[in-house]
């Protein structure tokens, strides 16, 4: 033991001298610490950039006609919203919940490769600069939706196509990188005895994850490319002029697509799994069936990808194949979603802020499964298709599911971060005014939805014109919540409330809790021993 | 063996999936068109000419082709074909003409795509001779009858008694410019 121990240590020779002064400590760390507080912090800033353009969406659908913005303008939000909150918030956000936690959680000093893990992030502020600055260019940025259906996006599309492209092309390397430091950490600096089955949820999910990254971002990455020579270089990868066909593009871009939503769930399933033990106090119910459900969801979702296409026309065989394949898919999620509930059962639960996050979380995701396996079905797909419906589905389990995934966990570690307890009130707060205004914002989009109203248009049709004021109204609330959470962050990283012990909750497990609070800026420089 | 070749060797690994997996996502081009004309299922039509020799004709059968015709946005050119409807039996050889005008004050390059629904049906569609096997060079307010002649394969299932085969004709100018 003592002999590994020591081996570890001595190859650990990428030491950062203790905080550099100034920018420069954070330009040229290789900290995992750091570099997830880096991660963390860019995706909240992008939260918030991407949550100002979905308060423009909402400002000009607040009444029908239009009143705030051009069209065109309109379009760019929700493209450049969608694009910012997959890209640059949810996605960092988890890479920088993996890059603080998963080397604490396994017992490793680092990530593998620090000195990549700094890359990958550094090249993510100028992708998204690129994107944003394209809005300001004459013409203005993408406008074709974060999806990029050809051809809007290649013949209809203006010359910022090409910094579009870029920018993804940086999103997508940065990715890369992140997990396969990710991959390469988990596989190799697990401290003795921490075999696979006894990692952590969180590592698990991310793990996984990890692998759907190097499989999905290089397609994506080909998707971008050859939307660019289609546009600029005369190639007719989709233009059906030149034999090509613009259905493929929808073909190659959801065969990333649907895992891709995987990578922004996966992590928050393995959140999930340490927040609800830690307050229900009993150890998490079905642990291999939870990491086998994982795996089952992650290879399941490289086979549905077409049921984002029912209405293309595709032969009834094949909608029967990917609407049963879909319908698979919620077998492995209400296994998770039952042990959740089964880990609660008889639990001394308490109603801390995360376990308020995780909670409504398993609820909330709950509902955009449910409305998830209503669009599975290809017959009545015909009627959600490109509506409201749709996005209230995906809201729900990105919003409601991720990010109030991301919120649980930052309450749930941040003690761990600052070595302070945040700010109870504010939290409380941020949790009540969050969950009322997201549900006033997404739940009537399943009903403007159903009764026709189109997605991404600017104006819509009388009848929807109450609905949409409450749904504009919910938006405001949500977005001024955010700024609640802001606010709370400000104050924890200035170090501002009572001191916290190492084991911060009383009910929670895992090594994390085994170093102080806050964490030394160098934890496990000799490894752990595994019970 | 130290952590560092450990890790070398992870990553190489991972590294080789990136790469292939960029190029599996360009691989699903030829992929998607293989797949395409083995099943026929997105109602593409071969664009080789087939050939008509010891065809046996199914007097028992006729099968109805409906023919549709559009240009593509901003392409102006004239294009019909006053045959709306054939009735064939399968096997038999059939002509069909359609009719193109260019009223435009420039020279413009055509080409057809042609698409077929039910998409089954696509490759039972057996072109002897089609105008959308090459480009439609027209001079300004030139005019042209182009034939097509098919025949239907009379191993064609019995429960398709009704196929549309629709052409949308692109123009091409730009490309076939870029090309010569
Ligand atoms: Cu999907």
């Amino acid at each position: 033991m003592s002999s590994v121990a020591e081996e570890v240590h001595h190859d650990d020779d990428h030491h950062d001298h203790h905080h550099t002064p100034g920018i420069k400590r954070w330009l040229y760390t290789t900290n995992h610490k750091d570099i997830g507080t880096l991660y963390l912090w860019f995706a909240f800033i992008m939260f918030l950039v991407g949550g100002a353009m979905a308060m423009v969406i909402r400002a000009e659908l607040f009444q029908p006609g239009m009143q705030i913005v051009e069209p065109n303008f309109f379009n760019q939000m929700t493209t450049v919203h969608g694009l910012v909150m997959v890209f640059g918030a949810v996605m960092p956000a988890f890479t920088g919940l993996a890059n603080w936690m998963v080397p604490m959680m396994i017992g490793a000093p680092d990530m593998a490769l620090p000195r990549m893990n700094n890359w990958s992030f550094w090249i993510l502020p100028f992708a998204f600069l690129i994107l944003l600055s394209s809005l300001f260019l004459e013409g203005g940025g993408p406008n074709f939706g974060w999806t990029f259906y050809a051809p809007l996006s290649t013949t209809f599309s203006n010359d910022s196509t090409a910094l579009f492209v870029f920018s993804v092309h940086i999103m997508g390397a940065s990715s890369i990188m992140g997990a396969i430091n990710v991959i390469v950490t988990i596989m190799n600096m697990r401290a003795p005895g921490m075999t696979y089955m006894k990692m952590p949820m969180f590592v698990w999910t991310w793990f996984i994850t990890a692998f759907l990254l190097i499989a999905v971002m290089p397609v994506l990455a080909g998707a971008v490319t050859m939307v660019l020579t289609d546009k600029f270089f005369g190639t007719s990868f989709f233009n059906a002029a030149g034999g090509g066909d613009p259905v493929m593009f929808q073909h190659i871009f959801w065969f990333f697509g649907h895992p891709e939503v995987y990578i922004m769930i996966l992590p928050a399933f393995g959140i999930i799994s340490h927040i609800v033990p830690a307050f229900a106090r009993k150890p998490l119910f079905g642990y291999a069936s939870m990491v086998y459900a994982t795996a089952s969801i992650a290879l399941l979702s490289f086979i549905v990808w077409a049921h984002h296409m029912f209405t293309t026309g595709m032969p009834v065989v094949a909608e029967l194949f990917f609407m049963i394949a879909t319908m698979l898919i919620s077998v492995p999620t209400g296994v998770k979603v039952f042990n959740w509930v089964a880990t609660m059962w008889r639990g001394a639960m308490t109603f801390e802020v995360p376990m308020l996050f995780a909670l409504a979380f398993i609820v909330l995701f709950t509902i955009g499964g449910l409305s998830g396996l209503m669009l599975a079905i290809t017959p009545v797909d015909f009627q959600y298709h490109d509506t409201y419906f749709v996005v209230a589905h995906f809201h729900y389990v990105l919003v409601t599911g991720a990010i109030f995934s991301i919120m649980a966990a930052a309450y749930y570690w941040l003690p761990k971060w600052t070595g302070k307890m945040f700010d109870i009130k504010l939290a409380q707060w941020h949790f009540w005014c969050s969950l009322i205004s997201v549900n006033l914002l997404f739940f009537p989009m399943h009903f403007v939805g159903l009764a026709g109203m189109p997605r991404r248009i600017p104006d819509y049709a009388l009848q929807f014109a109450d609905f949409n004021k409450w749904i504009s109204l919910g938006g405001f609330a949500f977005g001024l919540s955010q700024l609640i959470f802001l606010a709370l962050l400000i104050k924890a990283c200035r170090k501002k409330g009572d001191s916290v012990p190492a084991r911060v909750w009383e009910g929670a497990e895992g090594l994390e809790w085994e170093v102080p609070s806050p964490a030394p800026y160098h934890t496990f420089e000799t490894p752990p021993v595994i019970k | 063996m130290d952590k560092q070749s450990q890790h070398k060797k992870v990553v190489t690994k991972l590294l080789f999936v990136v790469v292939g997996m960029f190029g599996f996502g360009f691989a699903l081009v030829p992929l998607y068109d293989v797949f395409c004309d083995l099943t026929g299922i997105n109602g593409k039509t071969s664009n080789v000419a087939a050939t008509y020799e010891s065809v046996v004709i199914d007097e028992s059968r006729l099968i109805t082709v409906e023919f549709i015709t559009r240009v593509n946005t901003g392409m102006p050119w004239e294009f019909y074909t006053e045959t709306k409807k054939v009735k064939v039996h399968p096997g038999q050889l059939q002509q069909v003409d359609f009719y193109a005008k260019n009223p435009a004050s420039r020279d413009i390059v055509g080409q057809a795509v042609p698409s077929v629904s039910p998409g089954p049906a696509a490759i039972y569609l057996n072109k002897t001779e089609c105008f959308c096997f090459e480009q439609q060079p027209l001079k300004a307010g030139e005019e042209t009858l182009m034939p097509m002649r098919f025949y239907v394969d009379p191993q064609i299932p019995a429960d398709i008694t009704y196929f549309t085969l629709s052409y949308t004709l692109y123009d091409v100018s730009e490309q076939a410019v870029a090309m010569n």
